[in-house]
């Protein structure tokens, strides 16, 4: 095993951890975190994977800045209507009624 | 683009354009809306005398426009199209005078006559579409814009009515839309040809085409009412007058019934739909029609509904000439095309007008109307002895011609349906002949809107319509053998059917 | 000679900095000329396109792999008119819409225009990276649209759309990234023959990642759990450019990768099981649209229904010959453009309905045929193409889908189209029905501006000429 697929696996692993908890967490902040640890796992991926023969590409590393930037967009994006709806219903995780289910009106 | 290729587009435009002018048009603008509603009408009728001379001359009128590869709208005025096109033509201008008359004052007539256009113009289409998608887009059209004049009155009568029109309208198409998609995908484009165009596919394919042809009529079935895909039909009679008397008696119900013959004729072929055994169930289906639509109307007190069963059970007649093999049966059902809209458009002109002018809608409030309006029960006695098929009346010349195709065809049990028919015609007509002309009014009417004035019984647009129409059911039985009749026109495209097949 | 790639993309840019700037009493002007040219741009690259096959554009004279490639085919141009088409009218509707409601101008016009940046970029993508980029972009823009109305309703479906679409672009992140790791390159262009030479498993992971993720984004059975409250809680203007656009870009997506990139791995049984998630779609799609009581969830779930049919596309077009491929194809893009025009036109003629007599429920509009005939034609037109009835492009559509299920034998498909358009009608004709109700006493109905009746008609026409002239689209399509 080397050191590639190393990073591969691990970012993998962190990659289902994100997921896992942006879809179980409902705390809306830490649905937030999850994000965030799904993107460094993808990263984490995409720049372990992309070493070729011991010498780092610099294409995915580009890529991964690319990715941060949008991956901090979208946590301000995230964090900013977090707040508007601690505000408005002073809770902090999205209404469970219709969480996930299709609305049968009537 | 030659004259000849623009000028089935004109017959449709001829009615499109001034009903999507009169939809834009305030309710107030009465005189604007009647200006272009009739010089739609007229223009309409001019363009179809010249189209019919050019028909009789040999002149061919094709429009040809390629929606998408190897899918074209095509419109062709051939002889079988021009039957259909000026009973409709000829009918919808009269009916026109009749709904201005009929429709004063009341509520969003703008939008009725627009709507009303609109489905004169998809009927149009329907009758000369060249192909069986152009067939299919026109006959989905006419569903759709009839739905409107079905709801027109807004009460929940009309609104359940309207979704029971739409649940069985929508189902047809789509059973139609499966069939015309199924016979493209094995034929390629389904032109209507006469002596039909499907006897070139191998034996191979016989089991297809009778699960299509299977398709085809039961989508045709549900316009054309045949039993048991009739229900809409009694139901939809809530619509206005006018919209009964065109659409219901001639321009829906024809639409279905005309599919029916250009899927025996012009697209499989009579030889070859009857080599594929598919001829017998059409005329049971057709038959079992006929005598369940007449029983139904013996038991009707409202005389909307009875004259509805009565278009189920005559349309059928068209059906029926189609399903029995020879040009005498063919005749015979193809010119009932024309006299039944001829009688049937007169009867529900009629009961219009009882309504209309003195609140009459049931059977049983009938007594001695024939002495309150005697003009309009003429008419409605003329219309009812057409229909029972006394000679020489329309009626008759069409039974004579089934008849006679039945014994060609050696068919007897055909004779015996139209006897039965023909009997239970009289058992629900002569009643109420009976009491309109031999009872005597004992009660006031239920509700008299038009008073009589100098000896005129009702308003001269609601009483003219009707007499043209009695009046030419006359004309058309008893100069059935001139050139210009509509039988002899029949017999021109009887001969052309089975120009290949009979000595 | 002139090239409008890289404009189409600033031009929105320009106007939504500009916009932004300027502040809400400014913006509307803009975003007209600017779409304006961006409809002009559009068509002339459509023209350049027929006239002269894919068209390539390197970002600052770099080129790949350095550099960014931008490219235009056929399918691209289509998208891209389809776009600037679908959004020129509804700036104008737009404008009447939010007449007097400064507030969400300020935002709505920068994220528009931000929105239809990203959207013409991801049309003109050339690399699998770069298509992550502006499908991130285009959904922060969108998530942003989403939260205009404000309170909590809103809000919380602008959260679970974002949720939903970080999850979406992660995992098609995570695939590129495996695809990257396997070929070293991202281009497209690279990538389908390295692809077709060799693909170990690891690249059918990929390919999995990529396409769930963009299946999430276009809200497809079972993932659409998202969209309705998303679509139906957003302002007519914005459910309008998101039911009929957004989601189109995702599935314009899974169109390359599937029928472009990923061609050698895939295979009958997942286009199989794709074809039968969009004909769940379609059935319990129409089926919750039928139960709705307001009218803009009603039409949201008409959405979800109606993204089942692009679906039916993949196993009418895989493993099947080349005809029917071809006539499948055509079909389902067909079915991209007039549902795109008949989506946005029947969500703002309900939003037009909605502020006419004030009330979001279906029982509200009882009249609206005597009081605005205008605004329930368009509906009824627009209603026309989504039952797919003739003559409109919806039925164009489902007459190519219908024939490719015949040709190839599938004759499952076809119960479902049916079936579909069927429930569809049902669902209409719900909404008409209670239109030609006779007006209620109680009701109180505002006067329209003419804004937010005329571009929406006009929206609802295109759709049923497509019908007629699909021809044309079809032959743009197939240039190459």
């Amino acid at each position: 095993m080397n050191a590639a697929l190393v990073y591969a696996l691990t970012g993998t692993a962190l990659f289902v951890l994100g997921v896992a908890g942006l879809i179980l967490q409902p705390h809306l902040l830490r649905k937030i975190l999850a994000f965030n640890i799904m993107g460094s796992g993808i990263f984490l991926v995409m720049v372990g994977l992309a070493q070729r023969a011991g010498t780092p590409d610099p294409v995915p590393q580009a890529m991964v800045l690319t990715g941060i930037v949008v991956a901090i967009a979208a946590t301000a994006l995230a964090l900013a209507l977090a707040r508007q709806l601690l505000d408005m219903s002073g809770e902090m995780r999205l209404p469970e009624e219709k969480s996930g289910k299709d609305r049968l009106d009537v | 683009m030659s004259l000849n290729e623009t000028l089935p587009l004109l017959v449709l435009v001829s009615s499109l354009l001034p009903g999507l002018i009169i939809f834009t048009l305030p309710e107030e603008r009465r005189g604007l809306r009647n200006l272009f509603n009739m010089v739609g009408a007229t223009l309409k009728l001019l363009l179809i005398f010249y189209i019919l001379r050019g028909v009789m001359l040999g002149e061919e009128y094709i429009f040809r426009h390629t929606i998408l590869p190897g899918l074209d709208l095509v419109f062709k005025a051939d002889a079988l199209a021009m039957l259909f096109v000026t009973l409709s033509a000829a009918l919808w201008f009269l009916t026109t005078l009749y709904a201005i008359g009929y429709m004063e004052g009341s509520p969003h007539r703008s939008r009725f006559f627009g709507f009303f256009s609109l489905c004169v113009t998809a009927t149009m289409g329907v009758a000369m579409a060249g192909n069986l998608f152009t067939f299919f887009v026109f006959y989905e059209l006419l569903t759709l814009s009839t739905y409107p004049l079905v709801v027109h009155r807004g009460t929940e009568q009309a609104m359940r009515a309207g979704q029971v029109y739409l649940s069985y309208t929508l189902g047809g198409g789509a059973l139609l839309l499966i069939g015309t998609v199924w016979l493209y995908g094995l034929a390629g484009q389904v032109e209507f040809t006469q002596g039909g165009m499907l006897a070139a596919l191998g034996p191979e394919y016989t089991g297809q085409l009778q699960v299509i042809f299977f398709l085809l009529i039961a989508g045709l079935g549900v316009k054309a009412a045949l039993v048991p895909l009739h229900g809409w039909l009694p139901l939809a009679m809530v619509a206005p007058a006018p919209v009964s008397a065109l659409l219901h008696a001639v321009a829906v119900v024809k639409a279905g019934a005309f599919g029916i013959v250009r899927v025996v004729y012009d697209v499989y072929g009579v030889e070859f739909a009857q080599s594929l055994h598919l001829l017998m169930p059409l005329a049971v289906m057709a038959s079992v029609t006929i005598i369940w639509g007449s029983l139904c109307a013996l038991f009707q007190d409202d005389l909307k509904r009875r004259l509805a069963y009565s278009t189920i059970s005559q349309v059928s007649y068209i059906a029926l000439g189609v399903a029995i093999f020879g040009p005498m049966a063919t005749i015979g059902g193809m010119v009932h095309l024309v006299h039944q809209g001829i009688m049937k458009i007169t009867l529900f002109f009629c009961a219009g007008n009882y309504a209309e002018t003195l609140g009459i809608h049931k059977i049983s409030e009938m007594d001695g109307v024939g002495r309150r309006m005697p003009w309009t029960t003429a008419a409605f006695t003329i219309g009812a002895f057409g229909m029972i098929g006394l000679p020489p009346l329309a009626g008759f010349i069409s039974k004579w011609y089934l008849g006679l195709g039945a014994l060609e065809a050696q068919m007897p049990w055909v004779i015996a349906v139209l006897l039965a028919s023909s009997l239970l015609n009289a058992a629900y007509f002569l009643p109420v002949l009976y009491r309109v002309w031999f009872q005597p009014r004992t009660e006031a009417w239920p509700g008299e809107h038009i008073p009589m004035q100098n000896g005129r019984e009702t308003a001269w647009l609601l009483l003219v319509p009707p007499l043209v129409t009695a009046v030419a059911t006359v004309l058309v039985g008893l100069f059935a053998a001139s050139a210009m009749s509509p039988l002899n026109w029949v017999k021109l495209i009887a001969d052309r059917e089975y120009l290949y097949w009979l000595p | 000679m002139f090239d409008p790639i890289p404009w189409l993309i600033l031009s929105p840019l320009i106007w939504a900095t500009l916009a932004f700037v300027h502040g809400p009493g400014q913006g509307g002007r803009l975003p007209v000329a600017g779409l304006i040219l961006q409809l002009a741009l559009a068509a002339m690259l459509a023209q350049q396109i027929v006239a002269g096959g894919v068209r390539v554009y390197a970002v600052g004279g770099w080129g790949a792999p350095l550099g960014i490639d931008l490219m235009a085919d056929g399918l691209s141009a289509v998208m891209l008119l389809l776009t600037q088409t679908v959004a020129l009218p509804l700036v104008f509707y737009a404008r009447a819409y939010f007449a007097g409601h400064a507030n969400s101008l300020r935002y709505f016009w920068p994220l528009t225009g931000y929105l239809l940046a990203a959207m013409n970029a991801l049309f003109l993508s050339a690399d699998v990276f770069n298509i992550y980029v502006t499908l991130e972009l285009l959904g922060l823009a969108a998530v942003g649209l989403v939260a205009l109305a404000g309170g909590a309703g809103p809000i919380t479906a602008a959260m679970r759309y974002l949720l939903a679409a970080l999850l979406g672009s992660g995992a098609y992140l995570l695939g590129v990234a495996l695809l990257y790791g396997v070929y070293g390159s991202v281009s497209l262009a690279a990538l389908i023959p390295l692809i077709a030479a060799d693909a170990p498993a690891v690249v059918s992971l990929a390919a999995a990642l990529m396409l769930l993720g963009l299946m999430l984004k276009t809200a497809l059975f079972p993932f659409h759990i998202w969209l309705p409250p998303a679509h139906g809680g957003a302002p007519a203007p914005v459910s309008a450019l998101l039911s009929a656009l957004v989601i189109k870009a995702s599935f314009y997506l899974i169109l390359r990768l599937w029928f472009d990139l990923f061609e050698p791995i895939t295979s009958v049984a997942a286009a199989q099981l794709l074809g039968a998630l969009g004909a769940a779609a379609i059935l319990w799609g129409s089926f919750l649209a039928l139960r709705q009581t307001h009218l803009k969830m009603l039409v949201a779930y008409s959405t979800v229904a109606q993204i089942g049919y692009l679906f039916l596309l993949f196993p009418l077009a895989t493993g099947v010959s080349a005809e029917v491929a071809a006539s499948a194809w055509q079909g389902g893009v067909l079915q991209v453009v007039a549902h795109g025009l008949a989506k946005a036109a029947m969500f703002a003629a309900v939003g037009a309905m909605i502020i006419a007599t004030g009330r979001d429920e279906i029982s509200g509009i009882a009249g609206v045929a005597a009081r605005l005939p205008l605004t329930l034609f368009t509906f009824a037109l627009a209603g026309v193409t989504i039952m797919g009835l003739p003559p409109s492009g919806g039925f164009a559509a489902k007459w190519l889908l219908l024939g490719a299920a015949q040709a190839s034998g599938q004759w499952w498909w076809i119960v479902v189209m049916v079936v579909g358009g069927l429930l569809s009608a049902a669902y209409i004709f719900k909404v008409l029905r209670q239109a030609f109700l006779p007006v209620e006493e109680t009701a109180n109905f505002k006067l329209l501006p003419r804004m937010l009746e005329w571009p929406v008609l006009l929206l609802a026409l295109a759709s049923l000429v497509l019908g007629l002239g699909g021809g044309e689209v079809l032959s743009l399509l197939g240039a190459t």
